[in-house]
């Protein structure tokens, strides 16, 4: 202090007011203001990530819950369904009718639009041979008014979502540019409609050339059982290592070392388990490739140190005194455990659990290398059982699978996919939130 | 599903044994409870556990040897001569495998006749056509052996099931009668019952050091054999990677080099990012913000660690890329040529660690005492100072401990660079060309169609140990620093 005030004697010592600041203060408020500023643009980048990646998810994704149908009132008599079997291209005949049908509903309206049998292809698909099995399904619609919701190709659908433009649209088979205008001419008529896409939710996946009918619903229910195998391994387990590790584990090495161990498998890179999946599951055991039941194996081993970790939490929380006072009326230090501990524990487990689970639905790396993308999941699992060894797709390894794809029309479907798996993650932590703040006790 | 009916019926015996065992103990002490040594539940769960658990684990030993000795039971049979060049015995018990399912889903649809299925000299063409009506995927012509070989290993497969399924019942059966008969008013229950207990919690906790045993010796072996067919000095010091899937000559250049720089160079992007972003947004929330704005912004910022990498990584090829692309492409800079390159993998992996970062150091900030900053206001200091010069250099090793947890992270993550970095593995310096990592090569070498013999396939798993060491290393050297420059404040 005293070396201080010898340093400078002179610099400032004359002359300085004590409600003007100086330039030292001055500069130093400024560093402050500075630093202030930083945090604050630190945080505000931050927020702005977050705001543009959901913004990002929602722009490119909503669209996919929408398709554009194409629906006209169609009715067939007996009579036409008798002279449509008998001749030798079936379904062009049905196909005609349709086409006869939809000029009608056109001329109704007095709109002009060229209408053809190849552009009717182009726009909706193979119309007749949808019409024909309609019809061999369901005989007594016959004569009756039906209107048919048929699904527009991806690349008309394109065009309504801003993906084809009659700029940069060149003929192909796929699509000419005379087709846009019969599309607005049956737009202007109400007979192309916008309507919500239940086949993606509901559906299976489609091939690689049919963006538009490819459905996350499959690999929803591929989720579904893997996160059976997840829950029904992980939280039984877990809960008996925490147990042990908190309240039976001697003091010594072996205890140690698995201490240890549950802290570095919670930090090894999610692709590790992946490999050890693939070494262990399906070379040495032989278990079926791309089956959940496998998923939900390589899941548990990669979640049990999560649930582990939050179990040990939930159960130290727990105060002593508990304790003592159940082995003072008598029970054992099990009976104590079972009884007394683990239900005032139980919240909390359940939390940890939740949010594990949450985590291991998002997880894709591992299922990429137990085989569970380059495949097309085509439909739902028969049964219960089948549901864990069946071959299936799991949520995020379909959107990778979307998203690995050529075709521009599954990027849609990719963001579309990942709007659902975001969901479901969101309903999973408002769960969690919710069972905290109502069961959590403070002591 | 006979498993599960052995399941079943295991759960049931072993219910039956719980009544009985209860209902004995309580006879044998003349219906008094208080003539009990311990209480009736316990001579039931006694019963029933002994029932369970041998049965139980006889079943998991049995399903998990039974492969592997029907294994090398029918590998044993096919000779020699049936191994095609360019083939393997691997290959060839693939093709039994596949072939043994298929006559079997064959006789299920009812395409085969059983006999043929079974009979050792049928027809080969027969068989086929039967496979292929079935819709069975048949690789291609089944030869005798390889049709000798299913059948025997469908014969084995079968016997293996029931003699399990009887073993296991009886040994259910066993440990119910035997400990059912031990049951007494004077048997020790309670503690027999809880030793068990207790060991069953033993074994749950042992599972983590059996899952990295699993890793270590699953990567240990398959990296042996990958160091068998291509030399290790080649793998670490070379400086091409050109794997070809064409044939199993020679051809592939495996050096990891070009991997590891693409690797360390995204990290590196990724922390700038996440380090300074995530850095001073824990100051400004631990030391300015109020307790209203600290309540909003940090669990929104913790969002970001909650979001599945996959979205990251669609967000990076699809949302980031592009624009980048648009900045620094060819109608902007012209130094971009593709979307995937190191700077979007890097860029969106560093917005992923934020949280990260900001999380793990904001706790360790807060960890500084009180004290220390009132000490450092008391001599005039202003708070920006006093963060720089009192409480930073307090939390240092937690914040470097932070920043090596996060860099082992970026290191492990794959969907981001599988997604949005590229395929091509290159040695460069521009940040905006694509280049490729560890984690993405082992997805693209495992997920292809090389054979799990090959060494375009095997060196995943050597790419895999790299990885496993290289992130195990950060995490012991990360918790090494913390703890030996902790400050002890108390």
């Amino acid at each position: 202090m005293t070396d201080a005030s010898m340093q400078t004697p002179e610099t400032g010592r004359h002359s300085v007011s004590l409600t003007a600041s100086d330039e030292r203060t001055r500069k130093r408020a400024k560093a402050e203001k500075r630093f202030r500023m930083y945090g604050i643009i630190a945080i505000a980048t931050g927020l702005f990530f977050l705001l543009v990646l959901f913004a990002s998810i929602l722009k490119e994704g909503i669209p996919a819950f929408t398709r554009t149908v194409v629906s006209v009132d169609f009715t067939l008599t007996e009579q036409q369904r008798e002279a449509a079997e008998g001749e030798l291209f079936k379904t062009k005949a049905y196909a005609n009718l349709f086409i006869a049908a939809l000029k009608n509903e056109l001329d109704e309206r007095d709109l002009e639009a060229e209408v053809d049998n190849a552009a009717i292809e182009r726009l909706l698909g193979k119309v007749g041979g949808t019409i024909r099995e309609f019809y061999s399904q369901n005989p007594g619609k016959l004569g009756e008014p039906i209107e048919f919701d048929l699904a527009a190709s991806s690349r008309v659908d394109g065009y309504f979502k801003g993906r084809v433009s009659r700029d940069t649209l060149q003929d192909s088979r796929f699509l000419q540019l005379s087709d846009l205008d019969l599309v607005d001419a049956l737009t202007e008529a109400g007979i192309i409609k916008q309507a919500f896409n239940w086949p993606f939710i509901t559906g299976a996946d489609s091939g690689v050339d049919n963006p538009g009918g490819a459905g996350i619903g499959a690999s929803v229910v591929g989720s579904f059982f893997m996160m059976l195998v997840v829950l029904g391994l992980s939280l039984p387990i877990g809960v008996a290592a925490s147990i042990y590790l908190e309240e039976f584990a001697p003091q010594n090495k072996f205890t140690d070392l698995i201490e240890v161990n549950i802290s570095n498998l919670a930090a090894v890179p999610s692709i590790v388990f992946g490999i050890l999946g693939l070494a262990v599951f399906i070379q040495f055991m032989h278990l079926p490739q791309s089956a959940p039941l496998v998923g939900g194996l390589v899941l548990t081993l990669m979640t049990l140190p999560t649930i582990i970790i939050s179990t040990r939490a939930s159960l130290k929380a727990v105060p002593p005194s508990i304790r003592d006072a159940a082995l003072g009326v008598g029970a054992s230090k099990m009976q104590a455990v079972f009884h007394h501990v683990l239900p005032l524990a139980a919240p909390g487990i359940l939390t940890g659990t939740i949010i594990g689970l949450a985590q291991a639905l998002g997880e894709t790396a591992p299922l990429l290398l137990i085989g569970m993308v380059g495949f097309v999941a085509r439909g739902y699992p028969d049964g219960f059982i089948a549901g864990f060894t069946e071959p299936n797709s799991a949520m995020p390894a379909q959107i990778y699978t979307w998203a690995a794809r050529a075709d521009v029309g599954f990027y849609e479907k990719a963001w579309g996919g990942i709007i659902i798996l975001l969901m479901f993650l969101l309903t999973m932590n408002i769960i969690a939130i919710i069972l905290r703040r109502r069961f959590e006790r403070r002591w | 599903m006979p498993i599960l009916w052995l399941f079943l019926i295991v759960a049931a015996i072993s219910a039956v044994g719980y009544v009985l065992g209860r209902s004995r103990a309580l006879q044998s002490a003349g219906g008094d409870i208080r003539g009990l040594h311990s209480l009736p539940n316990f001579y039931g769960a006694n019963v029933a556990l002994k029932t369970v658990v041998p049965a139980f684990g006889l079943l998991i030993l049995w399903l998990l040897v039974q492969p592997l000795y029907i294994n090398s039971q029918v590998s044993g049979m096919i000779p020699d001569t049936a191994i095609k060049d360019g083939s393997s015995r691997s290959l060839v018990m693939a093709e039994v495998r596949r072939t043994a399912a298929g006559l079997e889903a064959a006789v299920a649809q009812g395409q085969l006749p059983e006999q043929v299925a079974r009979n050792a000299n049928a027809d080969i063409a027969t068989v086929t056509q039967g496979l292929k009506d079935a819709g069975q995927v048949v690789t291609s012509e089944i030869t005798q052996p390889i049709l000798n070989a299913a059948q025997s290993y469908i014969g084995m497969n079968a016997t293996g099931h029931s003699v399990m399924s009887i073993a296991v019942i009886l040994l259910a059966l066993a440990g119910a009668a035997i400990s059912w008969w031990q049951t007494h008013a004077e048997y020790r229950a309670r503690n027999v019952v809880e030793q068990g207990v207790r060991l069953l919690l033993f074994a749950a906790a042992s599972i983590a050091i059996l899952t990295t045993v699993g890793i270590v010796l699953s990567l240990v072996f398959n990296t042996w054999e990958f160091f068998k067919l291509y030399p290790a000095t080649d793998f670490f010091f070379g400086t091409t990677w050109s794997p070809s899937f064409s044939g199993r000559g020679g051809s592939s250049q495996l050096g990891i080099i070009p991997l590891l720089w693409g690797t360390f160079y995204i990290s590196i992007v990724a922390l700038l990012v996440a380090v300074p972003i995530g850095l001073f947004a824990a100051i400004y929330l631990s030391e300015y913000a109020s307790p209203r704005v600290r309540a909003v912004a940090k669990p929104l910022l913790e969002i970001l660690a909650g979001i599945p990498t996959i979205v990251y990584g669609l967000f990076a090829l699809l949302t980031v890329g592009p624009l980048l692309l648009g900045v620094f492409g060819d109608s902007g800079l012209g130094w971009m040529k593709a979307g995937t390159a190191v700077m979007t993998a890097g860029l969106v992996m560093g917005i992923m660690l934020i949280p990260f970062v900001s999380s793990l150091s904001d706790d360790i900030i807060n960890a500084v005492p009180q004290a220390m900053r009132d000490g450092s206001y008391g001599l005039g200091a202003t708070q920006s100072e006093t963060i720089r010069q009192v409480v930073l250099p307090a939390a240092l090793p937690g914040i470097v401990g932070a920043i090596l947890l996060a860099a082992s992270r970026a290191i492990g993550e794959t969907m981001i660079v599988v997604l949005g970095a590229g395929a091509a593995a290159r040695l460069s310096l521009n940040p905006f060309e694509a280049m490729t990592t560890v984690t993405a090569k082992i997805v693209s070498q495992l997920t292809g169609d090389a054979d799990f013999a090959s060494p375009e396939a095997l060196v995943a798993f050597a790419l895999g140990m790299t990885l496993f060491i290289l992130t195990l290393g950060l995490n012991v050297f990360a918790l090494y620093i913390v703890r030996k420059y902790r400050e002890q404040y108390e």
